[in-house]
């Protein structure tokens, strides 16, 4: 775990960056802090791994002062990945990834049997190992980023907006890879980003921080949108929070009706479409095991009688929602009156929804 | 033409203490010890300035002083301070001559890496030394080949004023060409420095190949 008790950053000419800032990163889980330009986030994170030394109070890694700690010698156990990946262009991409591993002494062949290990987890062709990054597409150069920052296997993982620099599609294919590799790797992760929607997807906590560094509010990216803490807050999230909300509530429980007779499937039982007079109308599905209220929504909304087809993994159908039976659940799920912590009248309904702010350990 | 077969078509050209072979000779050994001790200084000084940032003064001093300098005036300058006879008076202006490109392009070289690489290396747990000589220095390595490649060729030709106090060298048939008036001499000589210097470029490009790494070479 780490923990901020108090930490200012004053620059010498007065700025302030971090303005008494006390948080707790839980460990295993990815801790977002967001905020717009100015506010200190990328700040907080360098002071973690001290690129950048507090002013005033204190950050400890499980219980240790970070100041305690030679910085090279605590930067090397903690991977560290930055916007533009930072590759040293004059290295290869296997000794680029092997970097922490030489500096800890690793002898070259277990350094770059490792590295290579890495270049597979992170999703990329091991071909590319004696490549140079001037070779590699800016999302494959971020992916590398990400192995050289876990090739020493560290604890702790520092990312500084590090998927900002690349296209959109880009982006949201390396968002996934992340949570593919968390779910995996279950990594103490603190993650900078300026961009909401990134912080609401990837973040198991997130931090919202504003200009002159003070913290908004810290919650689960599901509180976060039905409560913000204040106008700032509010306003940052923007638009659609009711809809981005959807996407943190299971679809599981949306309670099915048997498959009508209009709904025509073919012999495996996999929806082709509706029957109706003019012929097959287009169908919406959605997973009940593994997607989300906002699928499932969205479902109901693309079929023309406003009924979702719930299928299970191999597209077979298992049933139908209408409407109804959609805002039934939305109806548990609404916000609380005011000031009121949600899920708690819901009997544990709530699992699922991503926000539980105790993350596992 | 006809200088230039006289020149090189002249068997007592080819051989003895006014030979072009021993002219080549001493030539090289000015010029090797000048740019040797100039590389000496200014390398290892404008890695140091580049990395730290301290003394960047000292850059724009000295590179604004090389375009100023007369290096004849020098020469003759130190020739009187120092007595006619030994070689100090041609290695210094050569090797005043040589430091400034080499500092400059050394300095410029290393202050010039990415800050982003800078503080990923940093960030990786590297020290301040070995962010220097594994990270700074190889990516400003074709900076710092060309400046030693500017100074090497600066020295190679102007090594031809070591004949004006007496020593040896190419510089001595243009010298000798120009009082006796032996054109042929005077162009020969001048033929052979040219093209020491471009062997000297062409030197620098065979090194720039082999020590500079791909990775950094399709950057620039």
């Amino acid at each position: 775990m780490i923990t901020f008790e108090d930490v200012t950053k004053r620059y010498r000419d007065g700025t302030v960056a971090v303005d008494d800032l006390s948080l707790e990163v839980p460990t295993g889980a990815i801790t977002v802090f967001v905020g717009p330009s100015g506010c200190g986030k990328t700040t907080s994170l360098r002071m973690i791994n001290r690129m950048i030394d507090a002013t005033s109070g204190r950050i400890t890694l499980d219980g240790q002062d970070v100041r305690e700690i030679d910085p090279p010698t605590l930067r090397r156990g903690i991977g560290y990945v930055i916007q533009q990946a930072g590759l040293f262009p004059h290295r290869k991409i296997v000794d680029n990834v092997a970097t922490v591993p030489y500096l800890l002494g690793w002898s070259k062949k277990k350094a770059r049997t490792r590295a290579m290990e890495l270049l597979e987890l992170v999703g990329l062709d091991p071909g590319l190992a004696g490549r140079y990054p001037f070779q590699l597409s800016g999302g494959q150069q971020q992916r590398v980023g990400v192995a050289r920052a876990l090739a020493a296997d560290p604890p702790v993982l520092l990312m500084d907006e590090p998927f900002s620099a690349v296209d959109p599609i880009v982006r949201a294919s390396l968002q996934d890879e992340l949570l593919r590799l968390q779910s995996e790797l279950r990594k103490t992760i603190v993650f900078v980003t300026h961009d909401i929607d990134e912080a609401v997807k990837l973040g198991d906590t997130v931090a919202v921080m504003r200009v002159g560094g003070r913290l908004a509010q810290m919650a689960g990216p599901a509180t976060l949108l039905t409560e913000p803490a204040d106008d700032f807050v509010r306003e940052f999230l923007g638009r659609d929070r009711g809809i981005r909300r959807l996407s943190f509530i299971s679809a599981k429980e949306v309670r099915l009706s048997p498959s009508p007779s209009d709904l025509v499937t073919d012999e495996d039982g996999r929806a082709l479409g509706w029957r109706t007079a003019d012929g097959l109308a287009a169908h919406g599905t959605f997973n009940p095991e593994t997607d989300s209220l906002r699928v499932a929504l969205d479902a109901a909304l693309l079929s023309p009688n406003g009924t979702a087809v719930a299928v299970d993994e191999e597209g077979r159908v298992r049933g139908v929602a209408g409407r109804d039976a959609i805002d039934e659940l939305l109806a548990e799920y609404a916000p609380p009156a005011a000031g009121r912590a949600p899920g708690g009248s819901s009997g544990g309904s709530s699992s699922g929804a991503g926000d539980s702010e105790g993350a596992p350990a | 033409m006809n200088w230039l077969a006289d020149f090189f078509g002249d068997a007592g050209h080819w051989s003895g203490p006014d030979g072009i072979p021993v002219r080549l000779l001493e030539h090289l050994e000015f010029s090797a010890a000048a740019f040797l001790v100039a590389a000496l200084i200014a390398v290892p000084l404008g890695m140091l300035i580049g990395h730290t940032g301290r003394g960047a003064l000292l850059v724009v001093v000295a590179a604004n002083a090389a375009r100023a300098l007369p290096t004849l005036g020098l020469l003759v300058l130190v020739v009187l301070l120092a007595g006619v006879g030994t070689v100090l008076p041609v290695l210094i202006p050569l090797i005043v001559l040589a430091v400034p490109p080499i500092l400059v392009n050394t300095y410029e070289g290393v202050r010039g890496v990415d800050a982003d690489l800078r503080d990923a290396a940093y960030g990786m747990g590297l020290r301040g030394r070995q962010v220097l000589f594994r990270t700074l220095t190889p990516v400003a390595l074709p900076l710092i080949l060309l400046g030693l490649r500017l100074a090497a060729i600066q020295v190679v030709s102007t090594a031809t004023v070591a004949a004006f106090v007496g020593l040896g060298g190419l510089g001595r048939f243009i010298i000798d060409g120009l009082a006796t008036k032996t054109y042929a001499d005077v162009i020969g000589g001048a033929v052979l420095v040219a093209a020491l210097a471009l062997a000297v470029q062409f030197a620098f490009v065979l090194l720039d190949r082999v020590a500079v790494s791909p990775g950094v070479r399709q950057v620039r």
